[in-house]
């Protein structure tokens, strides 16, 4: 089973607290997103419909990688409560969002997880699970693929890189061998198969202070070399850049290379990555109700002042994005989001 | 300290464009070209690169291509034996003159 660390919030490390982590990014002087994004024509950024509902069930994994925007571990005990679980249905019932995106921590250690996605399934919306592989390797969790086969379930599972050495470093001691056998398994029920309909993709970040790759190339190359390593097929790799938040900002910091990444973040800001931002066509639910335009915002704090538990319909579509230096993450060269890049 | 080398003066390559603009766009249209994905994927060739940065030693080159191959998706392991190619030839090619030497002292010798 994977090596796990403490938390920033257990280690009770300053960046623990999104005031100050917002205070260091403040503290870099940068251009302004917000004037980087009028350049390109949005004045201001705004939300052009929800297309997907992100729900964030909590904090608790049962790992604790390197990278964590959400400071996600073990020793966390933020979960969503039933109340705000309903909520969630509830708005989804009322709405035509076609895309649940479910979120954490590791979002199936939430007893409520099973409920969500059988719900959410009834309804008729695509659901995506955000799964790190090894949590289907816990023996109470062993039913998860069979059960996410069973309600087509896309599954998005983050794995680094194709090599042992840096998935390793990134999300802990062990944690390559489980993601691997995970995924053979998953490829044994169909996933990532043609034609069976289940599909299967992967999400890879960059393992240090580096923009990610070409899209496109590096699925290639990811497809020939699961395949020939390991026997593993999967659809699409999704690059997603390193947001400088939470557990990612801490190593910036302590590895002096945080001005050096927001220069390049600013230095590779793409215009044409602003079309297709994820806070655009999406709601992102905190565990605790609060709505925020995309789960970086929520691990910044930066809450809509409208709340689950009290929302009104129709207020929130072309509602005006809250952005921060840290938005450049997502503009940086081919743009980035829980999709991917977001051109082309 | 006060050195020829200071890593931010990479930012500043495009300076050397001011004085003389085509030669400047025509060298950045090829240098481009070279590096797009062709019959060498722009991994292979960034790693070519960070090899040839290592026998030219321009440190501007070792620094930018670095971090190219690891936006590309090397890892150390690929960049080392890289570097490793870009010695044994520069080593080899040293040796290889050993030819030469050899020749000449024969030709020299009674
Ligand atoms: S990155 Fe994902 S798997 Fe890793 S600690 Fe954070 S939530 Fe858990
Ligand atoms: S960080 Fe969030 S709000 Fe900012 S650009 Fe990215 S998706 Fe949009």
């Amino acid at each position: 089973m994977p090596e796990t660390s403490p938390t920033l919030l257990k280690r009770s490390h300053p960046l623990a607290s999104a005031d100050s982590q917002r205070q260091v990014l403040d503290q870099i002087v940068t251009p302004s997103f917000a004037e980087a994004v009028a350049g390109a024509g949005y004045r201001p950024l705004k939300a052009r419909s929800i297309e997907v509902l992100q729900i964030n069930l909590g904090k608790r994994c049962n790992q604790t990688c390197r990278h964590c925007h959400v400071d996600a571990g073990p020793d966390r005990p933020e979960v969503m409560s039933e109340e705000v679980l309903e909520a969630c249905l509830n708005f989804l019932a009322a709405r035509d969002i076609p895309t649940v995106d479910i979120t954490g921590g590791a979002p199936e250690l939430h007893p409520g997880f099973r409920v969500l996605v059988e719900r959410a399934r009834a309804l008729g919306r695509q659901v995506i699970d955000r799964c790190n592989l090894t949590i289907t390797r816990l023996p109470n969790y062993a039913y998860l693929p069979e059960f996410l086969a069973r309600h087509h379930v896309e599954v998005v599972a983050s794995l680094p890189a194709y090599g042992i050495k840096q998935t390793d470093l990134q999300r802990g001691g062990g944690v390559f061998s489980e993601s691997i056998l995970a995924l053979q398994h998953f490829n044994e029920l169909g996933y990532g198969v043609e034609g069976t309909g289940l599909v299967l993709n992967l999400v890879t970040n960059p393992v240090g202070a580096f923009l990610p790759g070409n899209q496109v190339s590096l699925e290639r190359e990811w497809k020939r070399e699961l395949k020939r390593r390991h026997g593993i097929v999967f659809n699409k790799l999704y690059t997603i850049t390193n947001m400088p938040i939470s557990r990612f900002l801490e190593f910036l910091e302590t590895s002096q290379n945080l001005e050096s990444y927001m220069e390049r973040l600013i230095q590779a800001f793409n215009p044409q990555a602003v079309a297709g931002l994820m806070c655009r066509s999406t709601l992102s639910v905190g565990w605790d109700g609060k709505l925020y335009d995309c789960d970086f915002n929520q691990m910044l704090d930066m809450a809509l002042p409208q709340h689950m538990l009290d929302i009104q319909l129709g207020e929130l579509e072309e509602r005006v994005i809250q952005t921060g230096a840290h938005c450049f993450g997502c503009t940086a060269g081919a743009g980035s989001s829980c999709g991917g890049v977001t051109t082309g | 300290m006060d050195t020829y080398y200071h890593p931010k003066d990479l930012a500043h390559f495009p300076d050397i464009g001011r004085d003389a603009p085509e030669l400047w766009s025509k060298f950045m249209a090829w240098y481009t070209a070279v590096f797009a994905e062709g019959a060498l994927s722009e991994r292979e060739k960034a790693l070519i690169a960070l090899a040839v940065a290592h026998t030219v030693q321009c440190p501007y080159c070792i620094d930018a291509y670095s971090t190219a191959c690891l936006e590309k998706g090397a890892d150390l392991e690929q960049m080392t034996e890289a570097l490793h190619v870009a010695a044994a030839i520069r080593g080899g090619s040293s040796l290889v003159h050993g030819v030469q030497m050899r020749t000449h002292v024969h030709k020299l010798s009674m």
